[in-house]
C-alpha cells in the first residue's frame, strides 16, 4: 500500500538539468517544487578523486546502475531484442546533476535550419528530396522564439565562447565569459582550415575561461584544463553543473525539497489530467504517491519515454502505420572523423572537455546540397578534452592489436596523434523508435524500454561525405599519415559512440504528429511536461545540451503561466 | 595518519596559486625507465604504489584475491606478459603487477558483474546487441585460462608457461580469431576481455595494484593525476612530468 504525501505544485522526475532549471525558476516563483531523484545527493566535494581514468571512464563510477535498469536492443524489427546488458555505445546517468555531472562541457545552440528543417528543405531542394520514410517534420518553434531562452541558459552556465561562426543564429547578447585558451594543438587546427577557405572559431565552453557570478548569484570557478572533465565531475566547481548553479539556487528559496533514492515508476492520471507519480524508494522498497498540481518529467530521454508508456499517457507511435507519436522520431548520432599521425610529442593529456575549434561550414545548411544525397551535416572540430592512457591507444593502419610491436606503437602515438571529429546530423527515420520491451523487467517490475534502431542510408552518405572533409583538414594539419573514419555499417551497441539519443517525446505544431506543444506541455494532459532532449524531432550537428537548457527554461516559463492562468498554453 | 590535519593538495593550489610544475615531488620517488626488470619493481626502492608522503612506505604484500589454483594464474601471469610484454621501453605486464591486478578485479564488482543487468531470459543475439552470457567475467577467465592450458597440451603436450613465446603467441591468436570451442561464451569475446584487462591493468592508477611504479604512464608520457596545466596549457613545447598517484589526495 502506497503512503499518500502532501500535495504540492510542482513534481519532477530527476534533477539534472531540466528538472534543476524548472526547480530554480518555479521556486521563485513562490511554487513549491518536490525533485524526485533515484541517485544520491553529490557536489563538487564528491569529486575530489575523480583523477582516476579507471574508475571513472572504463568502470562508469557516475553511470547508472544497470543490474536495476537498463533497456533492450534490436537493430530492426525482424530481430528479437534483448537487454543492454553492459554499458557502451551511450552513458546514461544517476544521480544529482544527471548528465549535467559527467558532460564535456560542449554548450551548442542548434541552427535556425534545424527547427523548421522540413520547410526549409522542400523549399530549397523539393519534397523528393529525401525519401518519404523520413519522417522529418519542423519542431513547432523557430530559432528566433527560442533565443531568448538559449541566452538564459548561456548565462546560467557562464558559457565562454566568441561570436565568430557565420553560420550560427543571431545573437540577442555575447558570450558571458571569454574563449578558453587557443593552444599550440588547436591553432595548428585553425590554421589548416583557414588555409582551406573555412570559418573557425572557438567552441563554446561550460569549462569556464574566468570565474563567473551568474545572474542567480551561484559562482562558478576558472578551469584548469586538467584534463578530466566527460565521465568525471569537476573537483573545481569549473564545469558548470546543475549542482553548482540551478540546484543551489532553488534550494536558497526555501521551496524546493530533492529527495534521493526516489525512483519513479508511473504517472497517476484521472481523466485528462495527471495529478502525481508513484516512487519507489529504492532502499526500503516503500511506495509513495507524490500528489502534484503539475508533472514535470525531467528524466534522460529514455527514461521520459519509458514513463509515459507504462502510465498509457498519449499513443504509442506504430511504425507499420506511421500513426501515433509516443517513442516516434528516435535518433541518434554518426561520426565522421580522421585521425592524424605525426612525428613531434604533443601535450595531448592537458585539456578540457569543450577545449576545441569547429568549423560549421559542412553544418546544417550552410553548404549546397543540391547535388549530394543527404540533407544536414556536422560540426567539424579539433578538440583537446585530455587523453588518457588506457583509452587512448592510437594504431597506424595495420598495426598488430597486442604484442610487442602494438606496445611500441600505441606509446609513441599516444603522444602524437591528432583527431578531427565529426557530430553528424541524425535524421528520423520510420523505423527507429522506442516502445516498450514484452520480456525484460526492471528491478521494480516495470517493462524496460526497447529501442529499435539502425544507420540509414542518408547517415551513410553524410557520413562519407564530412569523413572526406576531415581528412582534407588532417591533412592539411601536416600528419604523416591521415586515416578517416571507417564506412558506417550496422548500429552496434557496443562501442561507445556518443550520448546524444534524442526524440521519443518529441514536441511540435501538431498533436497527431508531436507529444508535446512548443512550451513542452503534453498535448493529451495539460498540466503534465515532459522536457529534455527526446522532444528533439531530429538531432542536429551538435552537442544537445545547449539546446535542452533552453527547452527547459520555456518549459519553466509554461508551467508558471500555466500554474497562473491553467488550459492549453498555445 | 598522523598528517591528516595537513591541508590537501587541491586546496594548497586553489588558496597558494602556486604554479603546479614546482610541485613536482611531494612523496612521489622517479623511477628511471630501463631499470624496471621484474626483480627491480619488487625491489623497495621501486615506490609506494597508494601510498602517500612516508618516505618509510612499506612495500604492499601481493597476495591472490580471486584465484585458488596457482596454474591459472601462472597462464594469466603469462598470456597478459605476452600482451604487453618487456621491452626496451620498460617493464611488461607482470612487471607491471597487471595479473595481480586482474586477480583484484575478479574478486570485485568487475568480476561479479555486479552493476550489470544479468537477469533472463539468456538469449543468443546479434553481434551489434553485444554480451549476452550468463557467465559473469570472473567465470568466463576461469574457463578460458583453463582452455588456454588445454590448448597448450593438445597442441605442444606442455604446460602453458612452459611454451616458447611464439606457442603461446599461437593460441592466443587462435582464441582472437575464435578458433577454440568454450562454453557460454566466444573464445573472441574472452580475448579481448583478457587484452582489455591487460591494459587496465597496466595504465590505471597504481591505487590498483598494476602499473607498479607508475612505470606504464612514464613510458607513455602520461602524468597521471595533476591538479592543474593551467601554466603548461600553451607550451609550444612537449612538457614531461614526473607522474603522480590520485592516492596522493589523501595525503
Amino acid at each position: 500500500m502506497a503512503t499518500t504525501l502532501d500535495k504540492v505544485d510542482v513534481v519532477t522526475v530527476g534533477v539534472g538539468w531540466t528538472g534543476g532549471i524548472i526547480a530554480a525558476e518555479c521556486t521563485k516563483e513562490g511554487l513549491s517544487v518536490v525533485g524526485l531523484e533515484r541517485g544520491q545527493e553529490r557536489s563538487t566535494a564528491d569529486y575530489s578523486m575523480v583523477h582516476d581514468e579507471y574508475r571513472y571512464a572504463i568502470r562508469y563510477e557516475l553511470m547508472q546502475d544497470l543490474s536495476k535498469e537498463t533497456i533492450t536492443f534490436r537493430n530492426s524489427r525482424d530481430q528479437k531484442a534483448l537487454p543492454m546488458r553492459q554499458m557502451g555505445s551511450f552513458l546514461l546517468g544517476e544521480g544529482l546533476g544527471g548528465s549535467g555531472t559527467h558532460w564535456n562541457g560542449q554548450n551548442w545552440r542548434f541552427l535556425p535550419y534545424d527547427f523548421e528543417i522540413k520547410t526549409m528543405t522542400e523549399a530549397k531542394y523539393g519534397a523528393d528530396k529525401l525519401p518519404a520514410e523520413y519522417t522529418l517534420q519542423d519542431w513547432g518553434i523557430t530559432y528566433d522564439e527560442l533565443e531568448p531562452y538559449f541566452d538564459k541558459f548561456e548565462k546560467t552556465a557562464g558559457i565562454s565562447g566568441e561570436d565568430k561562426n557565420p553560420f550560427w543564429g543571431k545573437r540577442s547578447s555575447d558570450y558571458p565569459t571569454p574563449p578558453m585558451k587557443k593552444t599550440p594543438l588547436l591553432a595548428k587546427f585553425e590554421t589548416a582550415t583557414s588555409n582551406l577557405g573555412y570559418s573557425p572559431f572557438m567552441m563554446p565552453s561550460a569549462n569556464l575561461s574566468e570565474a563567473y557570478e551568474n545572474p542567480d548569484g551561484q559562482q562558478i570557478a576558472a578551469c584548469q584544463y586538467c584534463g578530466f572533465c566527460e565521465r568525471f565531475g569537476c573537483e573545481y566547481g569549473a564545469k558548470t553543473s546543475p549542482e553548482i548553479t540551478v540546484v543551489p539556487t532553488a534550494r536558497e528559496t526555501g521551496n524546493y525539497d530533492v529527495r534521493f533514492n526516489a525512483n519513479v515508476v508511473e504517472v497517476m492520471k484521472e481523466g485528462d489530467r495527471v495529478t502525481g507519480v508513484r516512487y519507489m524508494d529504492t532502499v526500503t522498497f516503500e511506495e509513495f504517491i507524490q500528489p502534484a498540481e503539475v508533472v514535470v518529467l525531467t528524466s534522460y530521454v529514455l527514461n521520459n519515454a519509458k514513463l509515459l508508456m507504462v502510465s498509457e499517457i498519449g499513443q504509442m507511435y506504430d511504425p507499420e502505420t506511421g500513426e501515433g507519436s509516443l517513442g516516434k522520431n528516435y535518433a541518434y548520432q554518426i561520426l565522421p572523423g580522421a585521425s592524424g599521425f605525426f612525428d613531434e610529442q604533443m601535450n595531448v593529456f592537458m585539456g578540457a572537455g569543450a577545449l576545441g575549434m569547429t568549423i560549421d561550414d559542412f553544418n546544417g545548411d550552410s553548404f549546397d546540397h543540391a547535388d549530394l544525397d543527404f540533407i544536414h551535416g556536422a560540426s567539424l572540430s579539433m578538440t583537446q578534452t585530455g587523453s588518457r592512457p588506457i583509452a587512448s591507444n592510437p594504431l597506424p593502419p595495420d598495426t598488430p592489436s597486442w604484442g610487442a610491436e602494438f606496445k611500441k606503437a600505441s606509446i609513441e602515438n599516444y603522444t602524437r596523434t591528432l583527431s578531427v571529429g565529426g557530430q553528424g546530423a541524425s535524421m528520423p527515420h520510420r523505423d527507429n523508435y522506442l516502445s516498450l520491451d514484452d520480456t525484460y523487467k526492471d528491478i521494480y517490475g516495470v517493462p524496460l524500454l526497447q529501442l529499435t534502431y539502425n544507420f540509414t542510408d542518408q547517415d551513410r552518405a553524410l557520413h562519407k561525405y564530412l569523413t572526406e572533409r576531415a581528412v582534407e583538414i588532417m591533412e592539411e594539419m601536416g600528419a604523416k599519415t591521415v586515416v578517416g573514419s571507417s564506412p558506417l555499417s550496422d548500429y552496434d551497441i557496443v562501442p561507445y559512440q556518443t550520448t546524444h539519443n534524442t526524440g521519443g517525446t518529441i514536441m511540435g505544431a501538431d498533436p497527431a504528429t508531436s507529444v508535446v506543444n512548443n512550451y513542452l506541455q503534453h498535448w493529451d494532459m495539460e498540466n503534465l511536461f515532459v522536457v529534455g532532449a527526446g522532444n528533439f524531432a531530429h538531432n542536429s550537428g551538435y552537442n544537445p545540451t545547449g539546446t535542452v537548457g533552453a527547452l527547459a527554461y520555456r518549459c519553466a516559463e509554461g508551467v508558471i503561466k500555466y500554474s497562473q492562468e491553467g488550459g492549453s498554453l498555445v | 595518519m598522523a598528517e591528516k590535519k595537513n591541508v590537501s593538495r587541491r586546496d594548497f593550489l586553489k588558496t597558494s596559486g602556486i604554479a603546479a610544475g614546482a610541485l613536482v615531488g611531494g612523496g612521489i620517488i622517479g623511477g628511471v625507465i630501463g631499470a624496471n626488470t621484474r626483480q627491480d619493481t619488487a625491489a623497495p626502492s621501486g615506490g609506494s604504489a597508494g601510498q602517500s608522503g612516508g618516505a618509510e612506505a612499506t612495500e604492499a604484500v601481493r597476495g591472490l584475491q580471486f584465484f585458488k589454483n596457482q596454474t591459472e594464474f601462472a597462464v594469466l601471469q603469462q598470456a597478459t606478459e605476452r600482451i604487453f610484454p618487456e621491452d626496451d621501453l620498460g617493464p611488461g605486464a607482470i612487471g607491471l603487477g597487471v595479473p595481480f591486478f586482474i586477480d583484484h578485479q575478479l574478486a570485485g564488482s568487475y568480476g561479479e558483474n555486479s552493476r550489470e543487468y544479468m537477469q533472463a531470459p539468456f538469449a543468443v543475439g546479434e553481434a551489434t546487441q553485444g554480451y549476452q552470457s550468463r557467465l559473469k567475467r570472473n567465470e568466463l577467465f576461469r574457463q578460458g585460462l583453463q582452455k588456454m592450458q588445454q590448448e597448450a597440451q593438445s597442441r605442444f603436450e606442455a604446460n602453458f608457461v612452459d611454451l616458447e613465446p611464439e606457442q603461446m603467441d599461437e593460441i592466443l591468436t587462435a582464441f582472437q580469431d575464435n578458433e577454440v570451442e568454450m562454453q557460454g561464451a566466444t573464445a573472441q569475446f574472452f580475448f579481448r576481455l583478457l587484452r582489455q584487462a591487460t591494459l587496465n591493468g597496466a595504465y590505471a592508477d597504481p591505487i590498483y595494484g598494476g602499473n607498479q611504479n607508475m612505470d606504464a604512464w612514464r613510458m607513455k608520457g602520461f602524468p597521471g593525476h595533476r591538479p592543474s596545466y593551467i601554466n603548461e596549457i600553451e607550451s609550444e613545447d612537449f612538457v614531461e612530468f614526473d607522474p603522480h598517484s590520485v592516492g596522493d589526495m589523501l595525503s
